[in-house]
């Protein structure tokens, strides 16, 4: 889909929510929740007991690969080959959001970020390098054993503290972040609507959320999940459920009624030539989202 | 194709010529950086930054106050003492100097912390250069590409400030006297076709623009002895030694173990320490390449007008170029066998040049006076597009009078890197790539990987990337091993086609040459592409 394409709809989806009235905004966000929630995998696992929106497969799944996470060329070689991608999009949009200085190496100096289901870290730390304080939390105990070695390799990045619990309690604890990621969480929660209110919590009002994750196309269906699991080996087979990811608007609707309104989306663009990802307006099959908490 | 001439690698100085000033620069520091690794135990918190002075703060004119790295001997375990540095360049030549003030003046790159390696006593308490000096026999023909680098860090007018010599001509000939190609700069839109400049004063210029500059660097007069690189699981191996904090901090740097017994961490070491590297050795770093069976004369030459134009003449034995660099003075680059060579560096100055004169112009064969491939024709089907500089005429080149320097003789040879970047090393300029200095394009090259990395490094730090991380590195080695290939493979083609002496093939390069003087296309393609503007000219 063009970028001109998503703006024209969230365009429509924002007008629909804004000035068609509370009826139609209403069943609107009811046709959509119904939507979600009729998808398979949020019936099947067990809801986590302190009412968390994980899914208890998914974290079996990934606990089983935790000691790769910082191998470079192991089952999480395309998250470490998107990063400086992800991390493009970030910067750009949290400098701008923040009035940070884009030229500076620490921009941000002074900012607290929290990452979501951070895994060993590969985003956590970068993000420490530029100078935020980082909160990494993961649901996997193994994980934040694996990124607590790792960030103590580096006095740098040391000052990041990993939590091992969720979003959800993190809430409960009532601590708020100036900015929020969630980098390719999103499809592996069990409840994404109930995931983006916790989100939408834990920042402050005027912060951030940034989140990224594959759109539910036949484009990802055949290259994310088919290609990339398949053929390329890229990633572990049942990585993905194709079934869980959200459509850039799905995921613009939920962030909304979490009070979270979305400002800017991009695409990833692989290039098997040099074997990098970009930034690009094409958001058919990898996005971000960046998107800011509505003050109350 | 720019003909033309050598940059010429600097003999590293030995060992036993590190001067005794600087060993008592280095008991002098000794107090304070006690004091420092006091504050650093204490602190524990990005040590670097405590750690070194800046040089405009201390020293605004001299190096003599380096500051130097800490002694920790004394204290072997305790590696939380050592200095940590963000990169080491090992190797304060042209290219390890020019990759440090461009770090300096980089705004995401200028917070880094330097340390540079090289016990070349120049680093520190470096002759200041007299412009009334005979030129220097090293020099180097910097392209425009390289100029702008140059500018870019601020150093260029440095430079200016000495000898130095713009040309806008330049003349390629063939001793058969079939044919000639003069480049114009106005050919390709441009004012020079490139900059001939001594290798000392490149350098000081380097080392003023560093000295200038408000950052964290220090130079450890000393050589590297050896190099401990973090193992591939270093989180598992950091997790079995996790009892001690303060060295898992350092498990996953590079350790650098320096001749007079200091030690010091990095995150990148660069190996800029020319084509005997020891540091592509240390890192197990493999290089392909093969001696020509050629050598190189250089030297000074004065002749009694000023020069504006480079000159190259191919000989049977090897071309031989002359170079302005200035006043009256020119750079003589001469190939030919290593016996020849050895002879020619030891006969009495007359015979020389004598030889010089002989083998520039009326040695060998006929000028080429006239276009035996009937130029107008050509030129005139070419019409439209013809460059202004394919009407000019053969000129003769500049008597020389007498040398004004010593001879200086090295071996060619042809060597690259497989690989320019592992794990926490990178590798630039001759460590990774030395050619034949045919077309000047050495030195040049190393600019260019000097201009690659900092932006790799660059790209880098804005995303947060551990600088040392080796799937970082290799975005550089991707960027710089296509260019500096090509540029071989070229080189090593023209260096192949100009050693064989037989009347078809001769005849081929003429027309050859003559193809390249009229047809304007290609004529700007290759000046371009000398120019160091134009990656694969005969793709794009």
């Amino acid at each position: 889909m063009s970028r001109r394409m998503l703006s024209r709809s969230l365009y429509r989806l924002q007008n629909l929510s804004r000035s068609s009235g509370l009826s139609l905004h209403n069943s609107s966000i009811h046709s959509k929740h119904a939507l979600l929630h009729n998808r398979p995998y949020a019936n099947t696992p067990p809801r986590a007991t302190s009412g968390s929106s994980l899914n208890q497969t998914e974290l079996a799944k990934f606990a089983a690969i935790a000691d790769s996470w910082w191998d470079a060329d192991g089952p999480f070689k395309p998250l470490h080959v998107m990063n400086p991608a992800r991390l493009a999009f970030l910067r750009s949009t949290l400098c701008r959001h923040f009035g940070k200085d884009p030229f500076s190496a620490r921009p941000f100096e002074g900012l607290n970020f929290v990452d979501v289901g951070c895994g060993g870290g590969i985003l956590s730390e970068p993000l420490a390098r530029m100078g935020a304080s980082v909160t990494g939390i993961d649901a996997v105990e193994k994980n934040m054993k694996i990124a607590r070695l790792h960030a103590d390799l580096d006095p740098v990045v040391s000052s990041i503290e990993y939590r091992c619990t969720t979003a959800e309690n993190l809430v409960e604890e009532q601590m708020k972040f100036d900015a929020l990621i969630a980098s390719e969480v999103i499809e592996h929660v069990a409840d994404p609507s109930e995931f983006c209110k916790s989100l939408s919590a834990l920042t402050v009002s005027n912060g951030a959320t940034v989140i990224s994750t594959i759109n539910r196309s036949l484009r990802a269906y055949a290259t994310a999940i088919v290609a990339a699991e398949y053929i390329l080996h890229w990633l572990p087979k049942g990585t993905h459920q194709w079934s869980s990811f959200l459509t850039p608007e799905e995921l613009v609707l939920t962030l909304q009624r979490a009070s979270i309104s979305v400002e800017e989306m991009a695409g990833f663009a692989y290039d098997p030539l040099t074997g990098q990802w970009s930034l690009t307006d094409d958001i058919g099959v990898n996005f971000i989202a960046f998107g800011i908490k509505n003050s109350q | 194709m720019r003909p033309a001439f050598g940059s010429v690698n600097e003999p590293r100085i030995s060992e036993n010529q590190l001067p005794p000033l600087s060993c008592s620069i280095i008991e002098h520091s000794g107090d304070m950086s006690r004091l420092i690794a006091t504050i650093r135990l204490a602190s524990n918190i990005f040590v670097p930054r405590l750690a070194t002075r800046t040089f405009c703060t201390d020293a605004p004119e001299k190096l003599n106050d380096v500051p130097s790295g800490s002694h920790s001997n004394k204290e072997p375990n305790d590696d939380e003492g050592l200095p940590q540095h963000d990169i080491a360049i090992v190797g304060g030549g042209m290219v390890g100097m020019a990759l440090a003030c461009s770090l300096a003046s980089m705004p995401l790159t200028k917070h880094l912390s330097i340390a540079i390696i090289d016990s070349n006593p120049a680093l520190s308490n470096g002759p200041v250069i007299k412009k009334d000096d005979p030129p220097d026999p090293r020099v180097s023909t910097v392209t425009p590409a390289t100029i702008s680098l140059f500018k870019d860090i601020g150093a260029w007018e440095y430079v200016e400030q000495h000898r130095h010599a713009y040309f806008d001509k330049m003349q390629v000939w063939d001793y058969t006297g079939f044919g000639y190609t003069r480049y114009n700069a106005r050919d390709a839109d441009k004012d020079v076709l490139g900059c001939v400049v001594e290798n000392k004063v490149l350098h000081k210029s380097l080392l003023s623009c560093l000295q200038n500059k408000d950052i964290k660097n220090t130079i450890y007069p000393t050589r590297l002895s050896s190099i401990s690189l973090p193992t591939r699981s270093s989180v598992s191996s950091a997790g079995a030694s996790a009892s001690n904090i303060s060295t898992k901090n350092l498990a996953n740097l590079a350790k650098l173990d320096l001749s007079d017994g200091t030690n010091l961490y990095a995150k990148l070491v660069v190996g800029a320490d020319g084509s005997k590297s020891r540091v592509r050795e240390l890192a197990g770093i493999k290089t392909t390449g093969w001696n020509y069976s050629q050598s190189a004369v250089i030297c000074t030459v004065e002749h009694p007008t000023e020069n504006f134009c480079a000159w190259q003449r191919f000989l049977p034995a090897g071309p031989i170029a002359l170079l302005p660099i200035g006043d009256n003075f020119s750079n003589i680059v001469w190939t030919m066998s290593p016996k020849d060579a050895s002879n020619h560096k030891i006969m009495n100055e007359d015979d020389f040049v004598k030889a010089v004169n002989h083998a520039l112009d009326f040695g060998h064969g006929p000028r080429p006076e006239s276009r035996v491939f009937g130029g107008d024709v050509i030129s005139s089907f070419f019409r439209p597009d013809v460059t202004s500089s394919v009407h000019e005429r053969f000129e003769p080149p500049p008597k020389v009078l007498k040398l004004a320097s010593d001879r200086m003789a090295f071996p060619l040879s042809l060597m690259h890197a497989n690989q320019y970047a592992s794990k926490r090393v990178v590798l630039i300029g001759d460590a990774a790539h030395t050619v034949h200095p045919l077309a000047g394009q050495g030195v040049n090259m190393g600019y260019g990987d000097v201009s690659s990395l900092l932006n790799v490094i660059a790209d880098g730090v804005a995303v947060g990337s551990d600088i040392g991380e080796v799937t970082l590195l290799k975005k550089y080695e991707a960027d710089r091993k296509t260019a500096n290939i090509t540029m071989m493979a070229v080189l090593d083609g023209f260096q192949k086609a100009y050693s064989v002496d037989f009347g078809p093939v001769n005849i081929l390069r003429a027309a050859a040459f003559n193809g390249a003087n009229v047809f304007a296309p290609l004529k700007r393609n290759i000046i371009s592409y000398a120019s160091g503007e134009l990656r694969l000219p005969f793709l794009s």
